[in-house]
C-alpha cells in the first residue's frame, strides 16, 4: 500500500467525521453523523433505506459537501483539501461506475490513466487486476455484455486500479445472488489483509458482522449505536425465540414463564396473542429448556424457531421502529405493538 | 507501484503539472469517446447520412422552387455553405444528449472521486464532437461536390470557411453540454435541443436568402449567427451570395461576426459549462 500515507497514519485513524448535516430540502440526510475510523481495519455502516449511509460515503469521497460539520480522510479535510483525499481514495458506488460501451480491460486502463498512472503502469495493473477478479476471459467485452456479479467485481477492480489507502464500498451486495455475495466477502477479506482502510455500508446485519471489525448503526442521519459485532448483537440480545402457541388465551402464562430467557422484552409481532417473540442470547439446548418449562406450565406450543438478529431487530431494539418505517405515525403506530413481558 | 499515490499533492497544483495532467486526462477521455464511435457507428448518422439527405432533398425538392433574387448562381451552389452551417449547430443536441447519459450513470462520480482535472470530462466531450463535426464537414463538402458544387476562390480562403465553420461549431457543442447540464433526461435534451435547433436554422439564410422573408422576420434572420456563418462560407467558397446586398452589420461583415459569436458564446458557455459539472450533486 501506499508509503505516503501509511507513516502519517500509523496513530490518528484513517477516517473522522464530526457533526455532518447534509440537507436535502426539508429533509435531514445527515444529521450530525460522528464517525471513527481506525486505519486498517473494515468498518460497517449498517442502515436501512434511506437512513443516510450513501449520504455519508458521498461527503466522504468528496463528491458533496456537507452543510455542516467536518470530515478527514487521513488527516486531509474532505472540502479544503478535497484534491488531497482523491489521490488516496477508491470508490465503489451501488450503481457500476463503469462505461457500458468500452470493455472491462479498457474500462480499467482509462481509469488506470486517469488515477495518475502511466499507459503502461494502468494496462499493466488492469491485467492484474482482471486476474484477480476472474474477469481475465470477459477482459475484450463490452461491460454491457456482462451480468451483475461481474460488473461489481470489475467495478471493484476499478476503485482499487490507484492504489487507494482508503477504500469506500457502498452496499457492494445489494441484488447480487448469494454465489456472487460469496465472491465478494472473499475479495473483501482479502483486501483488508492488504492493509487497506474500508467503509463498507450494508442494510445486512450478516454482511456486517461477517465482515466488519466495528459497524456504526445509523437511522435518519445520525448513528445510533456503535461497537464491535458481538457488542452490538450482545445490546439487542443476540437471537430471537419464536414461537407460535396453540390456544392464544396461554399468551399471558407464556410470557410470564419465558420472561427468565429474554434479554429485553417479549413482543408479539403482528398485534396477533398466538405469536410470541423473545429477545434470547443463544445457547446450547436453549429450545429444549423452552418447551420443558412451557409443558410443565400446560401452554402447548404449536411451532418453536430460533434465528439470529436481523437488521430489523436491530432498528426495533435500537430505535422502536422498525428498519423500512420512516414516517413518524409509522413509528408510533409499531411501538403500540409491543406487549411489556 | 507506490509511486502514484506518493505523489505531494503540493507538487500536482503546479502549473505546469497541472497543465499537463488536464491535457493527459482529456486525451485519455477523448479516446474513450472516439471508441464508443468506432463501437458504434451509427451514432455518427446524424453527420454522415442526415446531411447527405438534406442536400439532396433541398436541391432536388425545394431548390427550384427558391429563388436567389439578384444574386443569380446555382441554388446547389447557394445551399452548401448553409448545409455545412447546418450540419456544425445539429451535433449540439447530441451533446446535450451525451452529457445528459453521462451525467446519470455512476460514471461521473468515480471521475469526480479521482485526482483528475476537474474541467477534463467536459473538456473531451467537446474534442470528441468536434471531430464528428470535422466528419460532417468533410460530408457536406463531398455531397457538394457530387451535386456541382464548386469552391472558385483558392486553397486559403476554403480552409479558412472550414476552419470558422468548426469554430462556430465549437461554440456550440458547449452551449449543447450546458443544456446536457441542466436537464434531467436523455428524452429531455433531445427535445430542448431541438426545439432551439430548429428556428436557429430555418430562420437564417441557411436555406433562403433573408430578402424573401417578411421585414418583420428579416432582423432576426440577420443577427443569427447561422446567417453570418453561410455568408461567410459562401464569400469565401466564391458562392452565390444574396447576403452582400443587405446593410446590416453582420452580412456586411460575416467573418468577423462569426468569430465575434462563436467567441462569446465559449465565454459564456465554457465555463458555465466547468462550473455546473463543480457543483453537479451539491
Amino acid at each position: 500500500m501506499s508509503t505516503a500515507t501509511s507513516t502519517a497514519t500509523s496513530e490518528s485513524p484513517a477516517i473522522e467525521a464530526e457533526g455532518l448535516v447534509k440537507l436535502y430540502g426539508n429533509t435531514r440526510a445527515l444529521d450530525g453523523l460522528n464517525l471513527t475510523v481506525p486505519a486498517g481495519t473494515v468498518y460497517g455502516l449498517l442502515g436501512p433505506n434511506g437512513a443516510g449511509k450513501t449520504t455519508a460515503v458521498r461527503v466522504l469521497a468528496t463528491l458533496i459537501r456537507p452543510d455542516a460539520g467536518h470530515a478527514r480522510v487521513l488527516g486531509a479535510d474532505v472540502v479544503d483539501h478535497a484534491a488531497q483525499v482523491r489521490t488516496t481514495i477508491g470508490l465503489t458506488g451501488q450503481y457500476a461506475a463503469l462505461d457500458e460501451y468500452l470493455s472491462g480491460r479498457a474500462n480499467l486502463v482509462m481509469i488506470g490513466q486517469l488515477s495518475r498512472l502511466t499507459a503502461r503502469a494502468a494496462r499493466k495493473r488492469a491485467d492484474e487486476l482482471l486476474e484477480r477478479f476472474d474477469l481475465t476471459k470477459a477482459a475484450s467485452r463490452a461491460v454491457k455484455t456482462y451480468s451483475g456479479g461481474m460488473r461489481r467485481r470489475l467495478d471493484l477492480a476499478a476503485s482499487l486500479i490507484g492504489h487507494p489507502a482508503v477504500l469506500f464500498l457502498d452496499e457492494p451486495t445489494t441484488g447480487l445472488d448469494p454465489g456472487a455475495r460469496a465472491l465478494m466477502w472473499e475479495i473483501v477479506r482479502q483486501l483488508v489483509a492488504d492493509g487497506t482502510t474500508l467503509l463498507l455500508t450494508t442494510q445486512y446485519l450478516d454482511e456486517a458482522d461477517q465482515l466488519a471489525s466495528r459497524i456504526a448503526v445509523i437511522d435518519t442521519g445520525r448513528v445510533i449505536a456503535e461497537g464491535t459485532p458481538a457488542e452490538l448483537k450482545a445490546s439487542i440480545g443476540g437471537q430471537r425465540l419464536l414461537l407460535t402457541l396453540a390456544d392464544e388465551s396461554d399468551a399471558a402464562v407464556a410470557a410470564e414463564v419465558l420472561a427468565p430467557f429474554a434479554t429485553s422484552p417479549v413482543l408479539s409481532p403482528n398485534g396477533s396473542s398466538r405469536l410470541l417473540e423473545v429477545p434470547v442470547a443463544a445457547t446450547d439446548g436453549l429450545a429444549t429448556e423452552v418447551v420443558r418449562v412451557l409443558d410443565t406450565a400446560g401452554v402447548k406450543v404449536s411451532d418453536i424457531a430460533v434465528r439470529g438478529a436481523s437488521l430489523d431487530d436491530v432498528f426495533l431494539t435500537l430505535t422502536g421502529h422498525a428498519a423500512e418505517e420512516k414516517k413518524a405515525a409509522a413509528k408510533k403506530a409499531k411501538k403500540k405493538e409491543e406487549v411489556p413481558a | 507501484m507506490t509511486a502514484i499515490t506518493a505523489v505531494p499533492a503540493a507538487d500536482l497544483t503546479t502549473g505546469r503539472k497541472a497543465a499537463a495532467q488536464f491535457f493527459g486526462d482529456v486525451w485519455v477521455l477523448t479516446k474513450r469517446s472516439i471508441s464508443r464511435i468506432k463501437n458504434e457507428p451509427e451514432t455518427l448518422s446524424n453527420v454522415t447520412i442526415q446531411p447527405v439527405m438534406f442536400v439532396l432533398m433541398f436541391t432536388y425538392v425545394f431548390g427550384g422552387a427558391i429563388g436567389l433574387g439578384g444574386a443569380g448562381g446555382s441554388y446547389h451552389s447557394y445551399l452548401i455553405g448553409g448545409m455545412l452551417g447546418m450540419s456544425m449547430a445539429q451535433t449540439a443536441p447530441g451533446t446535450a444528449v451525451a452529457v445528459v447519459s453521462d451525467m446519470s450513470t455512476g460514471l461521473i462520480d468515480r471521475f469526480r472521486s479521482l485526482p483528475m482535472s476537474r474541467a477534463a470530462v467536459l473538456t473531451a466531450r467537446t474534442i470528441a464532437d468536434l471531430l464528428t463535426q470535422a466528419i460532417g464537414a468533410a460530408v457536406v463538402a463531398l455531397v457538394g461536390i457530387a451535386i456541382g458544387w464548386r469552391i472558385t476562390t483558392g486553397v486559403g480562403d476554403a480552409m479558412e470557411a472550414f476552419a470558422l465553420a468548426l469554430l462556430f461549431g465549437y461554440a456550440f457543442t458547449w452551449a449543447g453540454v450546458c443544456l446536457g447540464m441542466v436537464l434531467r433526461s436523455a428524452e429531455a435534451a433531445q427535445q430542448t435541443g431541438f426545439i432551439i435547433f430548429l428556428p436557429l436554422t430555418f430562420i437564417s439564410s441557411a436555406f433562403v436568402p433573408t430578402q424573401s422573408m417578411p421585414g418583420w422576420l428579416q432582423p432576426v434572420a440577420e443577427w443569427n449567427p447561422m446567417t453570418s456563418l453561410a455568408a461567410a462560407c459562401r464569400s469565401l467558397f466564391g458562392n452565390p451570395n444574396p447576403a452582400t446586398a443587405v446593410h446590416a452589420w453582420p452580412e456586411q461583415h460575416p467573418e468577423l461576426a462569426v468569430v465575434c459569436w462563436a467567441v462569446g458564446m465559449l465565454v459564456v458557455f465554457a465555463p458555465l459549462a466547468v462550473r455546473l459539472y463543480r457543483n453537479k450533486g451539491r
